[in-house]
């Protein structure tokens, strides 16, 4: 295709839609087609958004340094906390459900052993488990923490249990056949042959452990965009309800694309990269 | 009965003995293997021939020890075996490269696991790049070579571990004619240089004759021996010659027979 041919041309292209929205929604909110309470101009959004962003009190130089007055802004804390929180529930998911998944993909007397019970809670979204959460957990990060490694759990496990299962027998052999042990074929051949099954399972996770940050934010703590957003709408501040939700929808782009760099950089070797 | 005394009668390095294969199937028993004898030498270049679904890769397999025979033994050097190793290297038709090792990862993974120093590793990798012409190559991935570039990383990666014998399953049916017969000339040399001992399955009547010093023509169902053709025409071999025309000839029939065979039974289980 023509368009893809400059860089330039090719990002101009996927900056075209957002921006005709944007110039549309804009023209119409100045038109008075919609109360600002229900939704606002892109440019009250922005204003609002940079309001967010940037420190509440003027830099003086004295108390801190720049770096802290600079990371000082609601938004930018927000999103340290959501961050955070995100994070956290990850590396729990990513632990329990690597592990378990690789045992149960490698070994079918663990597979038959742990999927009755896996089958059974994997449909229950983490939602349901909110109640228990706070009345196990409290408030603050801990029931945060539980609620993510929860969503994220699953699709780690379910992708490793079939990138373990899906590795090419022709590939055992060849490894046996030099004389690979038992260990060395788990960590040379099934580990790196289930790569690209365990990483779309992590991708999924990260993106499940996003969304229910931001739904346990409203629940149980007092900080992070998901706060926000609640705290927002009881003072009907819409512009500022979407400037949060904005921001959630960056942060998730800047997290998927992260992952996507990793996920090329460790699959140079498949026959979908270049 | 078509055991090689003589060529040597001193010293058979493999030895398959009475091996019988059964695969249990939802219809019932497939005899993939009967009644299979066959004493092969060391250096010896075998060629085993026959139509699709004889019994080729169940022979092989067997031999490499990935499934053990229903009954029989295969014994090197008179040892039996029983698990699958590097003293019988396998090259498989489909290449078997592990696509996320480099061109050199995959020849060295087999060193590696034997634990072989890291300067000697280097070494044998450096000689098999040179020899195999793959050197421009060594950190590309799989994905980016071409058909028999692959299955030359195939050979050196078996040759690197030195295996005494290798056993090779249509190593070039995915080739096109003109890399297939480089690739053919290319494993002669290899063979005499390295003297190894080769079982080369394959579906083509010339390659087998181009190749071998004995060709193992096999039946359909049960996948038994129907005879051992041996070739003594000096080599390089001029497939236009009278006397490889007249093997040519003689194979062909042989083969026939046995598609035949394979039609009648492919008709009657539709
Ligand atoms: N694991 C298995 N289970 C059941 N039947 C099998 C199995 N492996 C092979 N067979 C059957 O045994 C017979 C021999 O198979 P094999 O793969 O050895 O044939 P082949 O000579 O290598 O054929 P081709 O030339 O097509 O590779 C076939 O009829 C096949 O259907
Ligand atoms: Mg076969």
């Amino acid at each position: 295709m023509d368009y893809k041919r400059s860089p330039f041309r090719k990002l101009m292209f996927s900056v075209a839609l957002p921006i005709c929205i944007v110039i549309i929604w804009e023209i119409l909110s100045r038109k008075g087609l919609f109360s600002p309470q229900v939704l606002p101009a892109p440019s009250q959004v922005l204003i609002r958004w940079i309001d967010y962003l940037i420190p509440h009190d003027p830099y003086t130089g004295d108390k801190s340094t720049f770096l802290a007055w600079l990371f000082s802004g609601e938004l930018v804390q927000d999103t340290l906390a959501s961050g955070y929180r995100v994070i956290g529930g990850f590396v729990i998911a990513v632990v329990f459900g690597l592990t378990l998944g690789l045992l149960m993909g490698f070994s079918n007397f663990i597979y038959d052993f742990f999927n009755p019970i896996i089958q059974l809670l994997r449909p229950i979204p983490p939602i349901a488990y909110i109640p228990l959460a706070i009345l196990w957990f409290g408030l603050g990060n801990p029931p945060a923490f539980f609620l993510i490694s929860l969503g994220a759990f699953f699709p780690i496990l379910m992708n490793t249990i079939a990138g373990v299962r899906q590795v090419d027998p022709l590939l055992i052999r060849a490894a046996r056949n030099l004389g690979a042990s038992d260990i060395t074929l788990f960590r040379r051949i099934i580990l790196p042959a289930a790569t690209p099954n365990i990483l779309v399972g992590l991708r999924v996770g990260i993106g499940v452990a996003f969304i229910v940050v931001i739904v346990a934010e409203m629940i149980a703590v007092n900080n992070g965009l998901g706060y926000r957003i609640l705290e927002a709408r009881e003072f009907l501040w819409s512009d500022k309800i979407i400037a949060g939700m904005i921001s959630i929808g960056l942060l998730g782009l800047a997290i998927d694309t992260c992952m996507s760099k990793i996920n090329n950089h460790l699959l140079r070797w498949h026959s979908g990269n270049n | 009965m078509y055991e090689s005394k003589a060529l040597c009668s001193s010293c058979p390095e493999l030895v398959i003995e009475n091996i019988y294969k059964v695969f249990k199937s939802g219809q019932g028993e497939i005899f993939a293997l009967e009644r299979i004898n066959l004493s092969i030498n060391k250096g010896e270049f075998v060629a085993i021939l026959g139509p699709s679904g004889c019994g080729k890769t169940t022979l092989l397999n067997t031999i490499a020890g990935f499934s053990p025979p229903s009954s029989g033994r295969v014994l090197v050097n008179g040892v039996e075996v029983t698990s699958p190793g590097p003293d019988q290297g396998m090259v498989f038709q489909e290449y078997a490269l592990f696509p996320w090792m480099s061109v050199e990862k995959n020849i060295s993974f087999g060193l590696e696991i034997k634990k072989l120093a890291r300067s000697e590793i280097k070494n044998r990798v450096d000689v098999l790049l040179e020899k195999l012409q793959l050197l421009d190559f060594r950190r590309r991935f799989p994905k980016d070579l071409s058909g028999g570039m692959k299955q030359r990383v195939a050979i050196a990666r078996v040759l690197a571990l030195d295996s005494p014998i290798m056993l090779m399953d249509e190593p070039f049916g995915a080739l096109d004619a003109l890399t297939r017969r480089t690739m053919q000339d290319e494993l002669l040399r290899i063979w005499l240089e390295f003297k190894k001992t080769i079982i080369f399955v394959t579906h083509g009547i010339q390659e087998s004759i181009y190749l071998a010093d004995r060709i193992v023509v096999m039946t359909y169902r049960p996948g038994t021996i129907k005879q051992v053709v041996p070739v003594t025409l000096p080599r390089p071999r001029d497939e236009s010659s009278t006397q490889f025309i007249e093997i040519q000839k003689y194979l062909s029939k042989l083969v026939m027979e046995e598609q035949m065979r394979f039609r009648n039974s492919e008709a009657e289980t539709i």
